[in-house]
């Protein structure tokens, strides 16, 4: 008998039950039909409390905000704040559709293209979702956005559209069941919330750890 | 791990006169007891929650063999290798046999209890891997050649002097008279230790706080993003997680991480909450080329139907050992395993056997603040006093407690003896005690009297007191 066998044959005669037909249609409802618990009351408001919601819980995780009229006004942020925070005047992007359509000319940056380098100080990302109820940014693997680029630079710029906020994690779920189909899902979802931190030193939270030491959101339109 | 859960007592004295310890228990009021508190005051829904979370936990276990069965077909069809190892050298030999067939040499590896659980990093190093923490907590623990102290804070023991002094002796090449007294100075130099560590490393491993049925997901929550960069940098990821981690659907740990950060650190959400899904996929610029999900049995599928199930709802956030009085005095390595504190107190007695974990079940005032606080609703108290009960049965109760207990059963059974010999002790320690108000030595009490003062009884017993009471009327 195969270990897997083994403990399938153990969990059953510990609880006592068969692989019956009744149990299996229980656990295939929940896992088609998931259903969504409880959803802080918090989260389920308009459009525009909404955002103001998600801006004030990213700022609250220690992350900065900036609102912008169009995704044309991206590249003329990442120039300035870069310069308020005195980094090098470089920043590296995936394949994502708005950020290519970005025109870098006016702002003298070195633009990268593609997964992060270790020498990389600032990378720039789309989030697919925003979630208010917790200032979270949702990220997906792939060439559009490449995980290391969340992780590898000291500065991470993150473009998130206004109309991509929504209310709780249970509707950014029902979002990616769209794109990425039921029951998939891309390598790596990143719910990121804040920039890198760790408390491992006398209980203190110490801002930078391994990851972004700052994470910058600008909420587009 | 060696089990020293045998010397518990010896080993809580231990920790009780150890003066640096002590002082690195005096953050953690500050560090997790309010911040929790205030986490959870500002969300209305958090005692909903918990019902919320206790349910799926208690249907995931009602029907553990389906989700299994489900988690292994979703992630085999995202391309990731499951293996399930029934018992801890089984877990260590599976990831061995990963290690040696990617030609690995350096891994590198996220937080994992699991780990410490099968005792990895030995085993690892003695088939000639270097295993290298990534979480600021662990890597200070590996640098002192220690095991962690708690299970989200693993260097909760440690002071800052001794991290200093721990950098300076084991980081070499550096400029000696360098700035540590900074924390912000010593955490900027971990970082830059370990980025090196993560672009070299052959295999990356990460535990898991949940397995998604529904999608063959691992999710890892960490502060730091060193998991992050652990699974992702790595061309080969290794998932460890126990079969307790399982949960059905997306949704579900969502309810359950509403409560994680908050009962774990007061935060709202953890930084990083990453869901890992297969290998990389044909055109991903980065991300590893294999993942393989391994799933540790380790005793949990016989707890199941027993007094023990409860426990497997454990999230493993820490709030029962943070706000454990006994945890709070003797910190976590006196409790001899690796789960400290209340939850440890349930859990390794299960794990290793009562025979060798029993001291800790006993080393509680069941005063039910771990209770009050678990985000699963685990009833920790009344599964104490079940070991207890156990323990007694099988007779593995020491000598003196056991004819202690004798005694008493002895009086209970016979109402008016007890009666007759209660009132006749209440007397005499009455008039021992009646000038002082208190006593200061007691006969086969003396470790008791050693460290306080016996009120003196009132000369009469509570029944005769109530009777007198009674006739007044």
């Amino acid at each position: 008998m195969s270990a897997r066998e083994a403990v399938l044959k153990r969990i059953r005669m510990s609880l006592k039950v068969t692989d019956d037909e009744n149990r299996k249609r229980t656990v295939a409802a929940r896992l088609t039909e998931p259903p969504r618990g409880v959803i802080p009351a918090r989260s389920q408001v308009d459009h525009d409390k909404r955002i103001a919601l998600f801006v004030a819980m990213a700022e609250k995780a220690a992350a900065t905000t900036e609102r912008l009229a169009s995704t044309d006004a991206i590249p003329q942020a990442v120039a300035r704040y870069l310069r308020d925070r005195n980094l090098p005047a470089a920043i590296r992007h995936g394949d994502d559709p708005i950020l290519s359509a970005l025109t870098w000319d006016g702002t003298q940056l070195r633009v990268g293209h593609g997964a992060a380098a270790d020498s990389d100080t600032a990378a720039l990302s789309r989030a697919t979702v925003g979630i208010a109820e917790t200032g979270s940014l949702v990220l997906l693997s792939g060439r559009d956005n490449p995980t290391t680029l969340n992780f590898m630079p000291e500065a991470h710029i993150v473009v998130l559209r206004a109309s991509d906020i929504v209310g709780d994690l249970e509707t950014a779920w029902g979002r990616l069941r769209h794109i990425a189909g039921r029951g998939r899902l891309p390598r790596n979802v990143n719910l990121i919330t804040g920039p890198s931190r760790s408390g491992d030193i006398q209980q203190t939270m110490l801002m930078g750890a391994h990851g972004p030491r700052d994470l910058h959101i600008l909420v587009v339109g | 791990m060696d089990v020293r859960t045998p010397h518990f007592k010896d080993n809580a004295r231990g920790a009780m006169a150890d003066a640096s310890l002590q002082e690195a228990l005096t953050h953690i009021r500050r560090g997790f007891i309010d911040k929790r508190a205030r986490a959870v005051d500002a969300l209305p829904e958090f005692e909903a929650l918990r019902d919320s979370s206790k349910a799926i936990k208690d249907h995931t276990l009602a029907h553990l063999d389906l989700y299994l069965e489900a988690f292994i077909e979703r992630a085999e069809a995202a391309g990731s290798v499951v293996h399930i190892a029934e018992t801890a050298a089984d877990a260590r030999d599976t990831i061995i046999g990963i290690c040696r067939e990617a030609g690995a040499k350096r891994i590198t590896k996220g937080k994992s209890m699991i780990s410490e659980e099968i005792d990895l990093n030995t085993h690892l190093a003695e088939a000639g891997f270097v295993p290298v923490e990534t979480d600021l907590g662990e890597y200070i623990v590996q640098l002192r050649n220690e095991t962690p102290s708690h299970i989200i804070a693993p260097a909760v023991h440690v002071t800052r002097d001794r991290i200093e002094q721990d950098f300076r002796e084991k980081h070499r090449g550096l400029d000696p008279d360098r700035d540590l007294s900074d924390p912000k100075e010593l955490l900027a130099e971990a970082r830059t230790m370990l980025r090196g560590e993560y672009l070299a490393a052959d295999v990356g491993l990460t535990g898991a706080n949940f397995l998604i049925a529904e999608t063959g997901s691992s999710v890892i929550v960490t502060n730091e993003g060193n998991g992050d960069l652990t699974q992702t940098l790595a061309p080969v990821h290794i998932v460890l997680a126990s079969l307790d981690k399982l949960v059905p659907t997306l949704e579900d740990a969502s309810q359950i991480l509403r409560l994680l950060g908050r009962s774990a650190t007061g935060q709202d959400m953890t930084v990083y909450t990453t869901f890992s899904t297969g290998p990389r996929r044909a055109d991903d610029p980065d991300g590893p080329a294999a993942c393989h999900v391994v799933i540790l049995d380790n005793g949990r599928s016989s707890m199941l139907g027993t007094d023990y199930q409860d426990m497997l709802r454990c999230i493993r956030c820490g709030a029962c050992m943070n706000h454990c009085p006994v945890y709070h005095e003797i910190g976590g390595h006196a409790y001899g395993w690796v789960y400290p504190g209340p939850m440890g107190a349930v859990l390794t007695p299960a794990l290793v056997g009562v025979d060798q974990g029993g001291h800790l079940p006993n080393a509680s005032t069941l005063c039910g603040r771990c209770e009050e606080v678990c985000p699963m609703k685990i009833p920790l108290p009344g599964m104490m006093r079940s070991w207890r009960r156990d323990e007694f049965e099988r007779h593995l109760s020491p000598a003196t407690v056991r004819w202690g207990l004798g005694v008493w059963a002895f009086f209970a059974r016979r109402p008016r003896l007890y009666q007759a010999a209660t009132r006749l002790a209440m007397r005499i320690l009455g008039n021992l005690g009646a000038r002082r108000g208190h006593l200061r030595r007691l006969p086969l009490a003396g470790g008791w009297t050693a460290e306080r003062d016996l009120p003196a009884p009132a000369g009469a017993t509570f029944q005769e007191q109530w009777a007198e009471r009674e006739r007044r009327r």
